[in-house]
């Protein structure tokens, strides 16, 4: 427990010392939330269209952005993390002291959260500000559904970095995987605009789900059932992957 | 066997096997019959040999020998094929996390990510022993107090090694594996590190260490195994492998003249060879003064006449049947 909390802060101060993983965290997401506010703004559709799920740009987008903000902890930082642990022979190095497996996942999902709701925090404080955006309706339902987003982006970082072989194709899958979820995931254009291919394209993406997952208690349309469940199967999946082929060197 | 300073050597929460194996033939580290092969190769091949308990025991042998891989198979860090294994009582494999806390390890390769700091390092590293431990000191013998606060990555190499090798001690271990522990180090360090790691051992410590260096494993081992192509080649203290593989005296002047070959007369010599004006003879018992005494008779009086006490150098190569590769 003593080197799990040890392990997780030196983590966390190294999270803190990379650049790279800060803009995709902190800057993206708030950058994309003042772009498609300005252009949007925040009034409900009314032409009929129903864009937006019915409200306004900002509040469908803070959300969809604090799920942008999972995603890019869990593709883009983590598989690069860990890839580059192996292959310089720092997981090694942890795996000849008592350090396990669940030593390294564990302070990975505990830096997670941390930086999860830091991000989210500053997104909404952002929209809030700039947008007056309305605060989360229903936080019973929306807390549940953070963690469930979180662990799953988690375990899929987990999952690419115990199967990428090394830190460039770690940055290639995860650089592409982030933008086309940011895209097509729900966090881009709204899913009404876009056509069938793309949308199903979106579909296929977890971040589509995770956005489900949040955005309806966010705006006061209850627990998505189906969403839930698939968040939690790719959890689940990802994580029986990672025990199945995670390597120390 | 008697308990030493470090109490925690008799520590009950060690495996009820290691209290008894100590006492009953002194030894920490027990190996017998361990095979490891990668495809073809076998990097090891029927090694059996123990360790006891406060030695400093040196592995050697040339490049690919096997040695890294028995040390890692000792620290649970490799899948062996077949062997017993025993480090305290415990096999590594199956009780590893138990192993893991009593021993410390310096491995050949390894890093730390580029951006920790020397001292959450030594911190972080601390927290997995078994007891908490004071890791100031540390930063202070391995001479890393300026650099206290500065990142992995900004490092030199031999500073980056001399902090891998005060992680390896950070948790107090019972049991420490150093793998060329002073590759990378200047000749001022390389002698302080000598010196750390017999205070270590005089703690109660036991250390195996990896080396290419025959100065260092002369100076520090209290055993040596040499290892060549997987397998043990011998396994003695320095003296005795010098005493029973190179029990040679060599001789050696210099002259030009090339009229020597009335050498090979001379009472205990066995032979000679020529190394352009360099002779070296071998021979045993009082060849050098039955060689200085022919030479004068012969006219010829080198300035440089001296006898060389035959080395662990000159055991290795006889061993191996190749230079010392570094
Ligand atoms: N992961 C691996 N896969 C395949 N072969 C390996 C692997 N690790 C080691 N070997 C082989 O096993 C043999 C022993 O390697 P090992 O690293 O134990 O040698 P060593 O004695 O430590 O050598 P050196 O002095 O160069 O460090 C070598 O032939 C090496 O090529
Ligand atoms: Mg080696």
């Amino acid at each position: 427990m003593k080197s799990l909390l040890k392990l997780t802060w030196v983590e966390l101060k190294l999270f803190f010392r990379e650049p790279l993983t800060l803009v995709f965290s902190f800057a993206l997401p708030v950058v994309f939330l003042l772009v498609m506010g300005g252009v949007f703004g925040n009034k409900p559709d009314t032409t009929g269209m129903h864009i937006y799920r019915g409200v306004g740009a900002v509040n469908y987008y803070n959300p969809a952005y604090i799920a942008l903000v999972l995603a890019s902890i869990g593709i883009v930082a983590m598989p690069v993390h860990l890839t580059a642990y192996r292959e310089r022979r720092v997981l090694k190095r942890f795996h000849a002291s008592s350090l396990s497996v669940w030593h390294i996942v564990g302070s990975q999902v505990l830096v997670s959260f941390f930086i999860a709701v830091l991000g989210s925090i500053l997104l909404t404080i952002v929209s809030m500000l700039v947008y007056h955006s309305e605060a989360p309706k229903m936080w019973g339902y929306l807390i549940p559904a953070f963690i469930l987003g979180t662990l799953c982006f988690t375990s899929l970082g987990v999952m690419l970095g115990a199967i990428l072989p090394n830190t460039r194709a770690a940055q290639g899958v995860g650089l592409m995987l982030f933008f086309v979820m940011m895209i097509l995931g729900g966090a881009g254009p709204p899913p009404e605009v876009m056509g069938t291919v793309m949308r199903d394209v979106g579909k296929a993406t977890p971040i589509w789900y995770v956005i489900e997952l949040l955005q309806d208690p966010w705006l006061g349309f209850g627990w998505q059932v189906i969403a839930s469940l698939i968040v939690g199967g790719i959890t689940l999946v990802a994580t029986a992957i990672t025990v199945k082929f995670f390597k120390w060197d | 066997m008697e308990c030493k300073k470090s109490p925690s050597i008799f520590d009950n929460s060690l495996s009820p096997s290691y209290d008894l194996m100590v006492m009953l033939n002194g030894s920490v580290i027990e190996v017998s019959n361990l095979r490891k092969t990668y495809k073809s190769i076998a990097a090891i091949d029927d090694v059996s040999f123990q360790v006891r308990e406060g030695e400093i025991f040196g592995l050697l042998g040339p490049n690919g020998a096997g040695k890294t891989t028995t040390v890692e198979c000792l620290q649970g860090l490799r899948h062996r094929d077949s062997g017993i294994i025993k480090v305290l009582g415990f096999d590594p494999e199956a009780d590893a996390s138990s192993l893991k806390k009593l021993i410390g390890s310096q491995l050949q390769e390894s890093a730390l990510p580029d951006r920790i700091k020397v001292w959450e390092a030594l911190d972080l590293f601390a927290s997995t022993g078994k007891i908490a431990v004071d890791w100031s000191a540390l930063i202070e013998q391995w001479g890393l107090k300026e650099k206290r606060n500065a990142a992995f990555g900004t490092l030199s190499g031999g500073q980056r090694q001399r902090l891998l090798i005060a992680l390896a001690l950070v948790n107090n271990p019972k049991v420490v594996f150093l793998d060329e522990m002073t590759t990378g180090l200047d000749p001022a360090a390389r002698r302080v590190t000598w010196d750390l790691i017999k205070a270590i051992r005089d703690r109660g410590t036991t250390v195996i260490l990896v080396t290419h260096f025959m100065d260092e494993a002369e100076n520090l081992c209290d055993r040596i195994a040499i290892m060549n192509n997987g397998k043990l080649a011998a396994l003695d203290t320095p003296q005795n492998l010098i005493n029973i593989h190179a029990n040679q005296i060599k001789v050696i002047f210099s002259t030009e003249r090339t009229d020597i070959d009335w050498l090979k007369t001379v009472p205990h010599v066995h032979t000679f060879s020529r190394n352009g004006r360099q002779v070296a003879v071998e021979g045993d018992g009082p060849v050098l003064a039955l060689v200085a005494s022919e030479l004068v008779k012969h006219g010829i009086v080198p300035l440089d006449l001296r006898k060389e006490q035959p080395s662990l150098e000159d055991v290795f190569l006889k061993i191996t049947g190749r230079s010392v590769v570094e």
